[in-house]
């Protein structure tokens, strides 16, 4: 048990008395980051990293140095989750999930079991996948290496798949909504040749449509419109906000083991791949509402809805490290950032890194299972604080919201062309609402859309324009073919259910 | 006081304050400096000018502060159409990648390097041919003559972006030896050594420090670089072998030659004096023992020019980016 | 709402939404599909052109738009409900107005002061605060997010007149 012994070495690197007041120093900051959207997780770690670079030349100060940057990281991935709940803004791409019963919950007076739910869901996905790196890291990041462009494409086509399926809207709103999101993911530059697509020649629409600025418009600036039509309140004032609420959410949570441990495997799975918390926190998503028994009432405000994404986003989030430290492949942009950062410390993330920096190593890996914990703690006695913030007058969080808003979109690319997106999307976002128009396909394919097309043209460009190739060896195969199933799944059912009813008529 | 007046009052000293720099002989920037990357977080330049910016942080080489924004939209034109559009503001930098050629050529965006006003080239970016180190090959023909006798296109080559350094690289090489090669654009250079490593393509052009530790760990091997020379980095990086012993392409019967541009530019229509403030600067920034060993553990080629031999290099640069682009067909319709 | 009879007026009826929301639709659809065409849609020999993707998503959407303007044209006047009552929009109009006025003004006056005016105003108008309260919490809002933004994590957010005079930019 060498890991045990390196790990309780580990330990006693990430416990001095410096490195913990780093942990939640980064805790802290990283919270505040994953609540403003303009400030991204990449954002706020990347702003940070000079700061890192007089620190890692004293002697066991790489370790302090990640051990901060790793924490601003946790705090980010808790933090997403705030707004999401609170005003059905995510603050990250990974929290979009979040917000599809998160929100609800909150509507219905419960922000404060939400907010629990999430925090201590993203502490179980974190740890799921903090145990698989100590123990699994060296079979894992081999497993990584078996990822080629159609496997990257078969793990997107699942994700769509999980989560499509069963929509409940008229299906060619569905359907006219998805689209909308691929075109829009188009737009830019073409991820094979290089061309400029959809950009009739304008400055403006070189960079494309970010996801955030459209998140920002269809769900936050979309959701006040909303809420106004109905008078200057907001529902869910009525939220609790004492700690007891805690307490009464985790006796609820132990329900849910099965969907937790399901979403830490999509999380772990899709962490190492690396595909990424986003099409993690998606495929949970739908799996769980496929496979739970509560299935159908997802989306209406269910626990069980916030605890299958964030369980997900986390561990993969979380796992994401892995194929970083080993292979040198950053599986989020945060994560890029990080990679940066070790390499300007003169470290080389790769193979090696195990054995020739084992202190530094093995003190991350302890400073993940502490950095979650002190989150954890740090969040949860938060929880309270951020359920009041429902109490503040409309009147005067709606301005403030919409501040935020317009820092958060402008940020993403430094344009005041998305500001005006952001409204433009904001009216969007209240007729499709108002039409029954789903939003959440429309987000998914933005989000994935690019991602999806380029490993798919990469794998064409592979197999010389041969469909085959989704199907040339094992895993790419099974892949594929459990997303055609789940595809075909609502329609074999349905067809099920109709031949049924006929008898029953007949 | 009347408001009026206040205004005026307010404004004049104002004026004042903004002038008084230049009152003094040589010239500081006035307010915050802004530091473009072409390009996304974590790559090359991202690293390369996030680290500049915490060396002049970290010495007080400058009184006012830099941040960096990244601009990466339009494989970055975004970026150089912002500074572009700057024009006469000494207040904004931006540091280029291949693309400073390519992304106009590639794509008909309108501008070029003339729009801008160049300050200093901080390094060069080495190219190296990479195999799996499970291949024969023990040198770059071998390489090559085997991919001649699988037949055209089945030699995958993976690199970063399209259009851009690492698929020049590759057309340059078909150009030479006839080879035809499929290449497979990927987001990053790390995903691209990974690719290499999974055995999913047969070889990459990636930069030193993008495949550094997949070569020590013995799943990658060098066959040789894409300069005139011999990286100069003597100390050993595996067992056996270290920067200095990787043959120049040429050495090996393969005449290609390509070194990337990792250079500082500046809007058009500044001042010399405002160039001079700038040239001073990284050239301080360059003199740190920091800096040396940041290009150590990239190993670059450290060729740093400025003024009038500068811009004669970038223009030679962008020639030959023409006619390489031209004989591989990259050209976007209408740009000449 | 107790807006009285007009209020609960229909300002705009489901169908007409349905109707200018599905040809918002085709027509983003078609500007799709021609620039897709003028790229290359077809399936080349090492797989699909720039404009194949784009080309079928346009497709798509013009045409499960067409089927959802069919639907719409079929709703029946009687079963055709209010899309937003008169009073309902009054009060979004309420906010999207100020908000397009706030984001116009960005572009001038920078960020932090039309955020002050913005708040201000809104606590104001809407929430019928006192001056003092309102403009309290405005400046407030825009000094926090100052320091957060431009002084702690040194991201730069457009700056305006002000700003210039101060020597903050």
């Amino acid at each position: 048990m060498q890991e045990i012994h390196s790990l309780l070495e580990g330990f006693v690197v990430a416990l001095s008395f410096k490195n913990v007041g780093l942990m939640l120093l980064g805790i802290s900051l990283g919270v505040i980051i994953g609540v403003l959207p303009g400030l991204g997780g990449a954002n706020g770690v990347a702003i940070l990293l000079p700061l890192t670079f007089s620190m890692a030349q004293q002697p066991g100060g790489t370790t302090s140095a990640i051990i901060l940057l790793s924490c601003i990281y946790w705090g980010a991935l808790f933090g997403g989750a705030i707004t999401s709940i609170l005003f059905n803004i995510p603050g990250e791409p990974w929290s979009v999930a979040t917000t599809f019963d998160g929100y609800p919950l909150a509507q219905k007076g419960r922000a404060g079991a939400a907010l629990t739910a999430s925090f201590t869901s993203s502490f179980v996905g974190a740890l799921v996948a903090v145990i698989v790196i100590t123990f699994l890291s060296p079979v894992v990041a081999n497993f990584a290496l078996e990822f080629g462009p159609p496997e990257f494409f078969a793990v997107y086509l699942l994700t769509f798949c999980a989560f499509v399926g069963m929509s409940k809207e008229a299906p060619f709103k569905t359907l006219a909504s998805m689209m909308l999101g691929f075109a829009l993911a188009s737009v830019g530059t073409d991820p094979v040749t290089g061309t400029l697509r959809l950009t009739f020649h304008t400055q403006v629409l070189l960079s494309g449509f970010d996801f955030l600025v459209a998140v920002i418009g269809l769900f936050g600036i979309g959701e006040i419109l909303l809420t106004m039509e109905e008078g200057l309140a907001f529902k869910g004032a009525s939220a609790k906000i004492n700690l007891k609420v805690v307490l009464e959410t985790w006796k609820e949570l132990p329900r849910y083991w099965l969907t937790s441990l399901r979403s830490s495997a999509v999380g772990c799975l899709m962490g190492i791949v690396p595909g990424g918390a986003t099409p993690a926190s998606f495929m949970s998503y739908g799996v769980a509402r496929r496979f739970s028994r509560n299935g159908s009432k997802f989306g209406t405000g269910v626990v069980e809805g916030v605890v299958a994404p964030e369980t997900a986003a986390h561990a993969a989030g979380t796992s994401a490290l892995l194929p970083m430290i080993t292979l040198g492949v950053p599986g989020s942009p945060t994560a890029a950032v990080l990679l940066g950062g070790l390499l300007i410390w003169g470290l080389q993330p790769g193979p090696l890194l195990f054995v020739e920096q084992k202190d530094f190593v093995w003190g991350l890996i302890a400073s993940m299972y502490l950095g979650n914990i002190a989150g954890l703690l740090v969040v949860l006695t938060c929880v309270p604080l951020f359920a009041a913030i429902l109490r503040v007058p409309f009147s005067v969080i709606a301005p403030i919201i919409i501040v935020v808003c317009a820092i958060g979109a402008y940020t993403v690319n430094n344009t005041m062309f998305d500001v005006w997106m952001m409204v433009v999307f904001g009216v969007a976002g209240y007729a499709f609402k108002k039409l029954s128009y789903p939003l959440a396909p429309l987000v998914l394919a933005l989000v994935l859309g690019h991602s999806a097309e380029a490993s798919f043209r990469q794998a064409m460009l592979v197999s010389q324009g041969h469909l085959g190739v989704f199907f040339s060896n094992g895993l790419v195969g099974t892949m594929t073919g459990l997303a055609l199933a789940l595809l075909a799944w609502p329609l074999v059912s349905w067809a099920i259910a109709k031949v049924r009813a006929g008898r029953a008529f007949g | 006081m009347k408001p009026k007046l206040m205004a005026a009052a307010a404004a004049f000293a104002g004026a004042l304050l903004a002038a008084w720099p230049l009152a003094g002989e040589a010239w500081e920037p006035t307010k915050t400096v802004e530091f473009i990357i072409p390009a996304g977080t974590g790559g090359g330049a991202d690293q390369m000018a996030r680290y500049i910016q915490s060396l002049v942080a970290k010495h007080h080489l400058m009184k006012q502060s830099m941040v960096v924004v990244n601009k990466a939209g339009g494989a970055g034109a975004e970026g150089f159409l912002d500074v572009k559009n700057a024009k006469g503001d000494p207040h904004k930098l931006i540091i280029t990648l291949s693309n400073l050629f390519t992304t106009p050529l590639a794509t008909g965006v309108p501008f070029n390097w003339r729009d801008l006003t160049p300050v200093q080239m901080m390094a060069l970016d080495e190219f190296v041919l990479w195999v799996n180190a499970s291949k024969p090959y023990k040198t770059a023909m071998d390489y090559i003559n085997d991919c001649k006798k699988l037949g055209p296109g089945k030699c995958k080559m993976a690199g970063t972006g399209s259009k851009q350094e690492d698929q020049i690289i590759t057309a340059a090489i078909e150009q030479k030896t006839g080879d035809k090669f499929t290449y497979i654009p990927f987001k990053g250079g790390g995903a691209v050594a990974v690719q290499l490593v999974g055995n999913h393509v047969e070889s990459t052009v990636n930069n030193p420090i993008e495949a550094v530790a997949q070569w020590r760990a013995g799943k990658l091997k060098p066959l040789c670089v894409f300069d005139t020379e011999r990286m100069p980095y003597k100390a050993k990086i595996t067992g056996t072998m270290s920067w200095y012993d990787i043959p120049t392409c040429k050495s090996q019967g393969l005449d290609v030659e390509y070194v990337m541009l990792r250079g500082i530019f500046m809007p058009g229509g500044v001042t010399p004096e405002q160039v001079q403030y700038y040239v001073d600067l990284l050239q301080k920034v360059r003199q740190l023992p920091e800096w040396k060993e940041f290009m150590a553990t990239g190993a670059f080629n450290q060729t740093a020019l400025n003024g009038k031999a500068y811009e004669e290099w970038v223009a030679k640069e962008e020639a030959r980016h023409v006619a390489l682009m031209k004989a591989a067909g990259f050209m976007a319709a209408g740009s000449k | 709402m107790s807006e009285g009879r007009d209020g609960a007026r229909a300002a705009c009826t489901r169908k007409t939404a349905e109707i200018a929301v599905a040809l918002l639709l085709m027509a983003l659809g078609a500007i799709v599909i021609y620039d897709s065409l003028r790229l290359g849609a077809k399936w080349g020999s090492d797989g699909p052109q720039p404009g194949y993707f784009p080309f079928y998503v346009g497709l798509i959407i013009c045409i499960s738009s067409a089927l959802n303007l069919f639907n719409a044209l079929r709703i029946r006047p009687e079963k055709d409900k209010a899309f937003v009552e008169v009073g309902q929009l009054k009060l979004v109009l309420v906010v999207l107005v100020p908000t397009v006025i706030y984001v116009g003004l960005v572009g001038w006056l920078g960020i932090y002061v039309s955020s002050a005016i913005f708040v201000t105003l809104f606590m104001r108008r809407l929430g019928k605060y006192a001056w003092w309260k309102s403009l309290a919490v405005g400046v407030g809002n825009s000094v926090a997010f100052f320091l957060i933004f431009e002084v702690w994590f040194q991201v730069p957010l457009p700056k305006g007149p002000l700003e210039a005079l101060l020597g903050l930019d």
